[in-house]
């Protein structure tokens, strides 16, 4: 190095091929290409309301009390999902059926603002009472309308029957 | 009704401005949908596509939502200067319209120094956004609108300098002598875009930095600045920005269309000029300006500003040089106001 320079000063070598790339507007011409081709593939978006992406037999959805076919009610109010809930979000009472003075539960409410969707109720439960369904379309306008209770929850349970049995069915493989 | 004295031209010129704002706003509706489009199949999406046939009234439905919403004018905010921002981004990016020529003589005013009118409306326009970044009495505005003055400046120097080159050219600063002195007899090949080539692409990229379109959209830079100016704004008059910033948008694709690409002149000789030629010209640079949007990364501030200073100035001033030289020894295609009298 020549005396009197000063070190990273001296004309560092020059890359001509990158400078005649800038000037060609190589990188923008590449882009430009793969984003034509992209432009005519075919589309992935899901017309979402009207069509819907697959779900797990396992998606832990909104919460149902399900029945026997004989329209018997599972739930022994043993209250386990009570006792594991994380989010403490389940409250049951429970008591003597008048008909028959069978253990059952005379409440069983969830509050699905509190509910974190973890599972481990219907984990827990020892008769496939309470399950999480495959619905996730349950917005509300109002809070209080997320405070479940026992009618509401065996409602989801004869209507999402036919699917929770199924999906039961599927996972069972696996247990 | 006489149309050429007291009321009559009176009435006459405000049907002219009536019909270029009503058919400029609408095809502007339409633009704004086609970008998303674009912008959504790069990305493999569907882009809008519920309201009307194919989403086509999508603009429509936006613009009643932006309108009945409320308008929110922070406490801090200098009122006044805080309405009247949007509104001179808008009539500034309007006003420009009234010397685009569409077709010979159809023009509102055929201005003798339409591209300087042009390009000082232009100029103005930086006030819109400084006003907004200002008024609005917060940080993050300010921060967008001191970007953008810089950015919009710089970018406006080298803009002058292509457009000197293209007046050596033609000797005259009127835009529908632009154009005629573009129609040649070898159609497409007797356009600007041919001995100005360079420009060409020196002059898009600048129209993207002057009308803070992605990969220059510094001024809002949703990552840093949140939406820079228009944080603040709400409901109709950031409709209004809005608008406003894609009317240049597409004034700018316009000129691009008039100076380098003959306006309405029509690419092959046997085939009618009209002013649909401009309309697909237009279209065509709406559709690069979409797809720049799409694909390039956003700038960095000092890449841009390196951008603008360190390359597109000299190579822009260069450019008139190398023009003036050409023009002065009647370089064929380079000074066509001594050759064919324009």
């Amino acid at each position: 190095m020549p005396a009197g320079r000063l070190k990273g000063c001296e004309m560092r070598k020059f890359d001509w091929s990158r400078a005649i790339n800038y000037f060609l507007l190589k990188d923008f011409l590449g882009a430009f290409k793969l984003a034509l081709k992209y432009f005519f593939r075919r589309k992935v978006t899901i017309n979402y309301p009207h069509e819907k992406g697959p779900i797990s037999p396992r998606f832990r959805g909104e919460h149902a009390l399900r029945c026997y076919p004989n329209g018997e009610e599972r739930c022994i109010a043993c209250k386990l999902c009570e006792a594991i809930c994380p989010a403490q979000a389940i409250t049951i009472d429970a008591g003597p059926r008048l008909a028959d003075g069978s253990r059952r539960t005379t409440r069983y409410d969830i509050d699905m603002t509190k509910c974190i969707y973890c599972g481990f109720c219907q984990e827990a439960c020892p008769v496939d009472a309470i399950v999480e369904g495959p619905n996730f379309e349950y917005a509300t306008e109002t809070r209080e309308e997320l405070f479940y209770n026992k009618e509401k929850l065996m409602e989801n349970g004869r209507k999402w029957e036919s699917q929770l049995s199924e999906n039961i069915k599927l996972d069972g493989n696996f247990r | 009704m006489d149309f050429s004295t007291g009321i009559g031209l009176i009435l006459l010129i405000v049907g002219q401005c009536l019909l270029i704002t009503v058919s400029v706003l609408l095809c502007l509706a339409f633009l704004m949908y086609a970008d998303r489009k674009i912008w959504a199949a790069v990305q493999m999406r569907k882009g809008p596509n519920v309201v009307g046939v194919f989403g086509l009234l999508q603009s429509f439905a936006d613009f009643l939502k932006y309108v009945f919403k409320e308008i929110v004018i922070p406490a801090g905010a200098d009122k006044v200067v805080f309405i009247l921002a949007p509104l001179i981004t808008f009539v500034l990016s309007l006003v420009a319209w009234s010397v685009i020529p569409f077709n010979s003589g159809w023009v509102l005013t055929d201005l003798n120094v339409g591209i300087l009118f042009i390009f000082a409306v232009a100029g103005l326009e930086v006030y819109g956004v400084i006003m907004g970044g200002w008024a609005s009495n917060s940080k993050y505005p300010f921060l967008g609108s001191l970007r953008s003055a810089a950015q919009m400046i710089s970018y406006e120097v080298s803009i002058g300098f292509i457009l000197v080159g293209i007046l050596i050219s033609t000797g005259s600063l009127n835009l529908t002598k632009i154009v005629m002195a573009q129609d040649g007899s070898y159609g497409l090949f007797s356009w600007y875009w041919l001995p100005h080539f360079p420009m060409v692409i020196l002059f898009f990229i600048s129209a993207l930095a002057e009308t803070n379109r992605p990969p220059f959209d510094l001024p809002e830079a949703e990552a840093e600045l949140v939406a820079g100016f228009q944080v603040e704004y709400s409901s109709t008059p950031f409709l209004l920005f809005m608008i406003g910033e894609l009317m240049t948008v597409v004034l700018m694709c316009t000129l691009t269309a008039i100076l380098f690409f003959g306006g309405w002149l029509s690419p092959v000789p046997f085939l009618p000029d009209g002013v649909f030629w401009l309309v697909l010209k237009v279209l065509f640079f709406f559709f690069l300006f979409a797809m720049v949007k799409a694909i390039v990364p956003r700038f960095r501030y000092d890449q841009l500003m390196r951008l603008g200073w360190k390359v597109f100035l000299p190579l822009s001033l260069g450019w008139v040089v190398v023009v003036a030289t050409l023009a002065q020894f009647d370089f064929p295609g380079y000074a066509r106001w001594a050759i064919e009298g324009v």
